[in-house]
């Protein structure tokens, strides 16, 4: 496949080029002049439905926008310079790239098919793209946007996990059950740990001790040793008046100082907070129906998560562990990501 | 000193799981006697069943790649008066431990029955018979195919969320429509519905596609359904392929149809593509030209669950295999939204039942608001009080 034909269809019909060095000092200008309170941050959730983005401004927590994307945006993040939103829009077999200026779609990645959740080295240059059809994660070199090349994982790849160092990235495979750990410089399995079914998610701890992969079908988190490959630690969930099968976990924050975990459980309508160090689960917040993902403000103030099917975000202040907020925004909300603009 | 066997066991499978890559060589018994159905594109597909099963093995060898286990299929075939039995006898002989099951009820017991002490494990991937998990129920077999009651209940429990409590009941006149029809009138009674009239159609014979076509269909349908009291919904128990589908848009009365044609309960259906199922939907297409059936799935799940087990336990041996599935570990992730686990009472796999119209997916059952104190999947079907399944005593 020649990835300079791929991407470089869509983007001459868009826009002649991708935001030049020039273009992107002069927004970057353009912002410190308006920027107005530190506080106010831009949340972006991609809604699954409606194929569109909600942009919600988290100082007076309302959508201020909706952005149209392509069909069915999932996974999305901003790229390392908070200048783009990166969505994964997996029945179009592409991740979209959208100027947070002006809210247009600027490019598309060769994702490979199906992309659902991807992630990006610390440099901002690499993006890994897990391919939920094909059984493969995607590696993209992001500033050329060309493909680099896959690796073979399990089977339906979707949780991606990278440590913070950059050199080991985790993948979870839905129907084989297991983290595969893949060494980013030679692009080989290293390891391999079988987890509970259906593992969506992979976070890793700041200082790197931990990572955590949630598992739907199974309802855990498993606590991987990430030197070892061995899983030390499961946390199961127990509602008082829930069934098992409601409680599926799916999304993973864990806050900067690595002492907070928050662990989203799907139809279970809650978000379980952790101790992160005893892995004991602290206490269980009721969000919006089917919580999928979440975000963090970049004050860690905040944690937005995102309700599928009740359509709505809800609000959660760290600090006290209450929900304070829920927002309106557009059908079966899936990803989040929110910028320091 | 059972529980020490087979902790004995246990160890030594895992011991030599983990020395060397281990194989399961699992077994595909099944009839290929052509069946016949009222509707040209149900017709089943020469590889119905056993083309779920090999998919399965390919998302099983992918796990077993990275854990030296590998697993593989053989088809058996039996045509006409061929032994299952027999073929027990020689699978055995090869040193196949499991076999998936793709047989008649009768069939399935005389070859359970001949394995017991060849300790080889069934999965049941096609028979219904609440029969097999009742007072017919074995040791050594596990069912991923829903009974009867499973779907008669998951069907009863929509109509009554849709207040089509009226029901008029046409039951074919075979032995295995009549056993359909005792679900359904169960289901009825359980949750709610009434049974407005109980009519039986007769087959009189004949062949189901003819040059003349469906004229006289067309004037036998509304004169059959006449006369009726008035009802919600025709629920119809047709399970020999005799005139259920002849039946939607042919009633006397402008009524919906349900049971054996129109909305049908299901375990799968190639328009269901909820929970991520659309990515097996895809693989199945890719693999075998051709849209996943009921039985496709069931034959898949009951390898998955092979799958899963061996490489759990790390072992790959059927005792071990079928300790953990009924225990409180096993989980399995199937696109139907929750995880399916075992009735460890009579080894019943529980799952979420699809209502199709043959087009799309209109509802899945369980219904809200049917409870259950240890799993609502356990309001589909017979229960644990309910149960002639004495397999412990056994």
């Amino acid at each position: 496949m020649t990835g300079k034909t791929s991407i470089g269809r869509p983007l001459r019909r868009r826009r002649p080029h991708f935001a030049s060095t020039r273009d992107c000092l002069l927004g970057l200008g353009v912002f410190v002049l308006i920027g107005g309170q530190a506080s106010a941050f831009t949340a972006y959730v991609s809604n699954e439905k409606s194929n569109t983005i909600s942009v919600i401004d988290t100082n007076k927590f309302t959508v201020a926008k909706t952005i149209k994307v392509g069909q069915r945006p999932r996974g999305i993040e901003l790229t390392k310079d908070g200048k783009f939103i990166l969505v994964a829009v997996g029945d179009d077999d592409t991740i979209q790239v959208i100027d947070i200026r002006t809210h247009e779609i600027v490019a598309t990645l060769p994702s490979g098919p199906d992309p659902e959740l991807f992630t990006q080295d610390q440099t901002g240059k690499i993006l890994y793209v897990a391919n939920e059809n094909d059984n493969t994660v995607t590696i993209i070199d992001l500033e050329r946007r060309v493909p680099l090349g896959e690796v073979q994982v399990g089977v339906e790849p979707e949780g991606m996990g990278l440590s913070p160092d950059g050199k080991v990235l985790v993948a979870t495979s839905e129907t084989t059950n297991m983290a595969h750990f893949i060494d980013t410089e030679t692009r080989r399995i290293v390891a391999n740990v079988l987890v509970d079914a259906r593992p969506r998610f992979a976070e890793f701890k700041r200082d790197a001790s931990e990572v955590w992969v949630s598992s739907e079908i199974g309802g855990t988190v498993s606590i991987i040793d990430p030197v070892k490959h061995e899983v030390k630690k499961k946390i199961t969930f127990d509602i008082p008046g829930l069934r098992k099968e409601a409680i599926q976990a799916v999304g993973i924050s864990i806050t900067r100082d690595g002492k907070t975990g928050f662990v989203a459980l799907g139809p279970a309508n809650r978000i379980a907070v952790i101790n992160a160090a005893t892995h004991e689960v602290q206490k269980y917040l009721l969000v919006g129906q089917r919580v999928w993902h979440m975000a963090f403000t970049p004050d860690e103030k905040y944690l937005l998560t995102t309700n599928g099917v009740s359509n709505d975000v809800s609000i959660i202040d760290v600090a006290n562990l209450k929900v304070t907020k829920t927002i309106q925004v557009g059908e079966l909300p899936w990803g989040i990501a929110i910028s320091q603009q | 000193m059972i529980r020490l066997l087979l902790a004995g066991t246990f160890f030594f499978a895992w011991m030599s799981a983990s020395t060397d890559a281990a194989e399961v060589n699992i077994g595909y018994l099944r009839r290929t006697d052509p069946k016949s159905t009222l509707s040209l594109i149900q017709t089943p597909a020469n590889n119905d069943g056993i083309a779920g099963a090999r998919l399965a093995i390919d998302d099983d060898n992918t796990t077993g790649r990275f854990l030296s286990q590998q697993f593989s299929l053989e088809d058996v075939r039996l045509a006409g008066g061929a032994d299952a039995v027999a073929a027990i006898i020689a699978l055995s002989e090869r040193g196949v431990s499991v076999v998936i099951a793709d047989l008649p009820a009768d069939e399935l017991l005389k070859a359970a029955d001949a394995a017991t002490p060849r300790k080889i494990l069934f999965f049941n991937v096609s028979a219904s018979d609440d029969r097999l998990r009742e007072e017919d129920c074995r040791a050594n077999v596990i069912h991923t195919a829903p009974t009867r009651s499973m779907l008669a209940d998951a069907l009863a429990q929509y109509l009554v969320w849709k207040q089509w409590r009226r029901w008029l009941l046409v039951v074919g006149s075979h032995a295995e429509d009549g056993l359909y029809g005792d679900a359904l009138r169960r289901s009825a009674k359980r949750f709610g519905a009434r049974i407005v009239q109980d009519r039986v159609f007769e087959d009189t014979g004949g062949a189901r596609r003819t040059d003349s076509g469906v004229v006289q269909i067309q004037r036998q349908l509304p004169i059959f359904t006449q006369g009726a009291p008035p009802y919600d919904v025709l629920v119809a128990a047709d399970e020999s392929e005799v005139f259920a589908s002849y039946l939607p848009y042919r009633t006397w009365d402008p009524r919906p149809v349900a049971g054996s044609a129109g909305l049908v309960p299901t375990s799968w259906d190639g328009s269901h593509d909820q929970w991520g199922a659309v990515q097996l939907q895809d693989r199945f297409m890719k693999q075998f030209s051709r849209r996943m059936t009921a039985r496709d799935m069931q034959a898949w799940t009951a390898v998955r669950m092979i799958g899963d087990s061996a490489s759990r336990t790390r072992s790959t041996d059927p005792i071990v295999m079928l300790d953990f599935l009924k225990g409180p570990d096993f989980a399995l992730a199937a696109f139907k939204g929750q995880r399916l686990t075992l009735r460890d009472w009579n080894l019943q796999l529980r799952q979420p039942i699809l209502l199709s119209d043959g087009r799309m997916i209109v509802s899945v059952s369980p219904q809200e608001g049917f409870l259950h104190q240890v799993s609502e999947l356990d309001t589909l079907g017979i229960d644990r009080p309910e149960s002639q399944c004495r397999l412990n005593s056994r």
